[in-house]
């Protein structure tokens, strides 16, 4: 392409100035972990948004382990993070098949019906 | 790697899939031979692990000493009793399926592997095999409104605890540098290495763990669950998993963070004091005898909590201690608490208990035995768990959590004694109905248990001493 070294090297170096750190991605992964609480604990509605809120932690965690183990140059943290992802599968098959037991007994998945104990 | 290591974790293992295919393969209800073949397989584990070697396996990431083998020991202990308590309940009310004991097979590889991990992913898998069992299990009466209610309820707030310590786990991973326990150790013991982010992960995984034992900020979910679940299963849930998670709690904290014991010290001391008060207080009001137990057992882990935040080698002997006597007291609770029914219908008010000193003796006796064993009275077992944990806990000069830990023990000691007064001296309810064998049996040990434990401790002492040396090394 007839592109000298010098100028491909300019071209890594502005790369590099556009290329997003370990900084944002933990930033990122920090800000899903606290909508993921947060979805636990302000919904007030359905019992489905709160699996969904457990996925999303769980994905920010995956960001979070990617991101580090690519920053530190070492292979477990990506290794947990396939163990995450079969493991968050397993406790969406659980999860919902609760919520389809609890749905049978009760007829409703609102969160606040699900009150027949307090604490 | 040596995974001979792991041979008792890989058996139980296998075994817990052939049992479930039998289940699958027998037409006939198979419950009760699934449930025998089960305790069968839990007792080969347990010959397994008294056989095989130690050391550590698989790169660093399983160790199998003198501390796992105490644990497992017991553990594989709980779930035998547990099994044994489902036994008569199950044919009862109607939850004779076969699936019952392999999920307390399944509970129980999960926790034998949290007892040996020494690196942060073993430790999160084997959290997570012994939740998603346990999730089942609380919902295992499947046309009960109230256990699915306990399921549903658990399952949310474990299903967050586990994305907390998976937090924890990659703040850790990311400024340490490593998963390994024994590196992290030697990356913490520079100072300099003691980055904010280490100290937020380990406040995130501790917390976590704290779920798992339903220590005082994270106890919410503990009575509702209690109540909600089978008796069975509420039997089960208090005593393997509990000892479980105690045991990695222990080795967590001392193991990697033992050079930030400066940093959760304190953590420790403030949710330990929280369930001890809690678990006196909480507990005065309660009239279900399974909610009582609930708040016994958020009680009984804040004073585990003392051991531990200790921080030292007669602390973690203490929590050993601790442990044993309380899951035999435990398991003889519950298999009175589970025997109690009034023609053919299950009853868990304490009211029930009334007279119970006239109509059945024999079962009072037994729960007086538990009752003063919890409340800490000598001559039963309890008294020796307590004893040890306030021990360590004066050694490290914390002399004012070990008197707030005997204050609320005193305390709680008016709500074990106000069932024993029902028993005793109220007006008797209508008589329960007999107790079948197998839970007479477990009751029977675990009163038998109580009582030679105070008088000879010294066996589960030496043991449980080597245990925690083998951490310390």
């Amino acid at each position: 392409m007839g592109m000298t070294t010098a100028t491909m090297t300019t071209r890594m170096e502005a790369i590099d100035m556009l290329a997003v750190g370990l900084g944002q991605y933990l930033a990122v992964s920090a800000i899903l972990l606290v909508l993921g609480i947060f979805g636990i604990f302000m919904n007030r509605k359905n019992v489905i948004v709160i699996l969904m809120s457990v996925e999303l932690i769980l994905l920010s965690v995956n960001l979070n382990l990617v991101a580090f183990s690519s920053a530190l140059g070492d292979l477990a943290g990506q290794v947990l993070a396939m163990f995450v992802l079969t493991v968050a599968a397993a406790e969406a098959a659980i999860g919902l098949a609760i919520v389809v037991i609890y749905f049978r007994n009760r007829g409703s998945i609102e969160v606040e019906d699900v009150n027949l104990m307090k604490g | 790697m040596n995974w001979t290591l792991a041979l008792p974790e890989i058996v139980l293992a296998i075994l817990g899939m052939a049992i479930l295919v039998f289940g699958v393969l027998r037409k006939q209800d198979s419950f009760h031979l699934c449930s025998m073949l089960s305790i069968g397989a839990l007792i080969a584990t347990a010959a397994f692990l008294i056989g095989g070697g130690s050391g550590v396996g698989f790169h660093g990431q399983f160790s199998a000493d003198p501390f796992a083998l105490f644990v497992k020991l017991l553990v594989l202990a709980a779930s035998v009793l547990g099994i044994i308590v489902s036994l008569d309940y199950n044919e009862h009310e109607n939850l004779r399926r076969f699936e019952f004991p392999v999920l307390i097979l399944y509970a129980t590889v999960g926790m034998m592997v949290m007892v040996s991990a020494t690196n942060l992913m073993t430790l999160y898998l084997g959290v997570e095999l012994n939740s998603l069992a346990i999730y089942v299990l609380a919902a295992f009466a499947r046309d009960n409104l109230r256990s699915s209610e306990a399921g549903l309820k658990y399952f949310v707030l474990g299903a967050l605890a586990s994305g907390i310590l998976l937090y924890g786990i990659s703040l850790v991973y990311g400024f340490s540098g490593t998963m390994d326990f024994a590196d992290i150790a030697k990356v913490l013991a520079n100072p300099a290495n003691v980055s904010a982010g280490v100290v937020v992960g380990v406040v995130f995984i501790a917390s976590a763990l704290a779920f798992k034992v339903s220590a005082v900020p994270f106890h919410m979910w503990t009575p509702d669950v209690y109540e909600g679940a089978p008796s069975p299963v509420t039997a089960f849930m208090a005593s393997a998993p509990k000892v479980a998670a105690m045991a990695l709690f222990a080795r967590v904290m001392y193991a990697p963070f033992g050079h930030l014991l400066g940093q959760w010290q304190n953590v420790l001391i403030l949710i330990s004091i929280g369930s001890m008060v809690l678990g006196a207080f909480a507990a005065m009001g309660q009239g279900n005898i399974k909610r009582l137990m609930a708040y016994s057992s958020i009680g009984h882990m804040g004073y585990l909590l003392v051991g531990l935040a200790a921080g030292s080698q007669i602390g973690l002997r203490g929590i050993l201690i601790y442990l044993v006597s309380y899951v035999f007291t435990n398991a003889g609770m519950f298999a009175c608490i589970v025997g109690m029914r009034r023609n053919g219908q299950s009853v868990e008010r304490i009211a029930d208990l009334g007279g119970l000193g006239k109509t059945s003796p024999g079962m009072a006796a037994a729960l007086t035995i538990f009752l003063f064993s919890m409340a800490g009275i000598p001559p039963f077992a309890g008294f020796i768990g307590k004893y040890f944990v306030f021990i360590a806990a004066v050694n490290s000069g914390l002399w004012t959590l070990a008197l707030i830990g005997m204050a609320a023990s005193a305390v709680s000691a008016f709500y074990y004694i106000r069932i024993i007064k029902v028993m005793y001296f109220d007006a008797p309810a209508p008589s329960l109905d007999a107790r079948p064998g197998s839970l007479a049996v477990v009751a029977g040990f675990g009163a038998i248990f109580t009582t030679v434990f105070f008088i000879f401790p010294a066996p589960v002492v030496a043991a449980a001493d080597a245990a925690a040396k083998a951490i310390f090394g």
